[in-house]
């Protein structure tokens, strides 16, 4: 009984995992960073958890934890309240209807999916936000904030392949 | 024991992945009925919004300061690196500003006389919470910044924050424990400024770039580059004279290059001002309370 018990609140933390890194990777990516004289911004790291877990265990990253998730950035970004959120649950629709394609797919592969993803998901989220705003916002900060995206996805990866080895899931 | 099991997840999982279908379109509508409702209502928004920066405030506050720390030691090694020249910088900025003491205590004496003559009833001088910066806004179209400091604190809305440098922004949102400053540069930033040398006044707008811009001013070209911009105090909200920036022309627009370094944010006063004018409907309205 009780070594069941102990196996049972040992699975439920492991599920609990992808949607407990990916919270991490969104706190992260609003660390105050001093970057010189530019207007880069961190990378959109929860994207990047948001897709890898959409690819790898959908089944842990349910909608509602997507939902809360991006709902979690609007808040702390002061920006449209929902914007990310809908943008995440976009990721997650497409990569669970398009998720055969790249489970067991190389990592070239998987990576090229994710550059697939990110443009369209990034004019969505232009076009939605000057709609909110009802002015054309500049596009320069988006395009910048893809590129990083595109940029930093390897070592993300790398590093939730480790976690999902080291976990087991 | 096997058989029927497998048939009971025979039925539950499509149930599941048809429950999972339902609840994304479902969330998808309410993300859209969110940004509507943040169009429409933004008080309760606003609400919501101190109450998951309480929340999440401590964690990013923890979160921060490793990286604060790894911030000062890239900038103490470029200050070594710069040494040389930043030691000459300021050998000729000391001289200047000797010269410049001279005439600020002359100044100051003058004004001491002349207040004392006309027997002006002495400003109280302002008091401000220091906070640290604890989150950027993280996302594109925004320009704010979270910090450590909130309502418990006398952190108010609308109350002006700045640096030793000038003015950073304003207070939009403030919970118990933490308060979401809007920057200068940010899209929705209007801050009424006055040119020291012209005497011309304007708006300065963001528009989320480095440089926001200065419209509605009578006469554009009196505005010169290098002319020092404040804040103008119309409209109540900001206290007049904080020094904002310098003028710039860019594109045939005159604009303003902020002297705070909006990226190298660390510590910011929030001034508690008084707002003569503005005060928020419902509350602090003591005189509108008073009389039957």
């Amino acid at each position: 009984m009780n070594a069941s018990f102990a196996e049972r609140s040992i699975v439920v933390v492991r599920n609990l995992i992808p949607g407990f890194a990916t919270l991490v990777l969104l706190f992260l990516s609003v660390v105050p960073l001093s970057t010189p004289n530019s207007a880069l911004v961190l990378p959109p790291f929860a994207l990047m958890g948001i897709y890898f877990w959409s690819v790898y265990r959908p089944d842990l990253l349910p909608v509602a934890a997507v939902f809360g998730i991006g709902l979690m950035q609007d808040m702390l970004s002061g920006g449209p309240p929902g914007l990310f959120a809908a943008a995440y649950l976009g990721v997650h629709a497409v990569m669970s209807w398009q998720r055969r394609f790249f489970v067991g797919k190389s990592f070239p592969v998987e990576w090229l999916g994710f550059a697939l993803v990110v443009p369209p998901l990034y004019f969505a989220v232009w076009l939605v936000g000057s709609i909110y705003y009802l002015r054309l916002l500049p596009a320069g900060e988006i395009v910048v904030q893809g590129l990083l995206a595109l940029a930093f996805y390897p070592a993300i990866t790398w590093a939730l392949g480790r976690l999902r080895a080291a976990a087991r899931i | 024991m096997r058989a029927p099991r497998s048939s009971v997840l025979g039925i539950a999982l499509p149930l599941r992945s048809l429950l999972q279908r339902f609840a994304l379109v479902l969330l998808i509508g309410a993300s859209f009925a969110l940004m509507v409702l943040g169009r429409v209502d933004t008080a309760t928004v606003e609400r919501a919004r101190s109450g998951v920066m309480d929340v999440v405030g401590p964690v990013l506050d923890v979160l921060s300061r490793p990286v604060a720390a790894a911030n000062r030691v890239v900038a103490e090694v470029r200050d070594v690196m710069l040494l040389r020249s930043e030691l000459e910088r300021l050998r000729d900025e000391n001289v200047r500003l000797l010269q410049w003491q001279t005439v600020a205590r002359r100044m100051e004496a003058e004004n001491v006389a002349l207040r004392q003559l006309l027997s002006v009833v002495p400003e109280t001088l302002p008091s401000f919470v220091a906070a640290r910066v604890i989150a950027d806004s993280g996302a594109p179209f925004v320009r704010t910044v979270l910090v450590n400091a909130g309502h418990r604190d006398g952190v108010r809305k609308g109350q002006v924050v700045m640096n030793d440098d000038g003015v950073v922004g304003r207070v939009i949102e403030v919970g118990e424990r933490s308060t979401r400053i809007l920057l200068i540069t940010d899209l929705n930033s209007r801050i009424p400024v006055f040119d020291e040398d012209s005497g011309l006044r304007g708006i300065l707008a963001g528009d989320n770039g480095e440089t926001p811009a200065l419209s509605f001013l009578p006469n554009q070209a009196q505005v010169l580059p290098g002319n020092r911009i404040v804040t103008s105090g119309h409209g109540g909200l900001f206290p007049q004279g904080l020094p904002i920036g310098v003028a710039t022309a860019r594109d045939g627009q005159i604009r303003v290059r902020p002297y705070v370094d909006l990226h190298r944010l660390e510590y910011v006063r929030i001034i508690r001002y008084e707002l003569p004018l503005l005060s928020p409907a419902g509350e602090e309205r003591p005189v509108a309370a008073d009389t039957p």
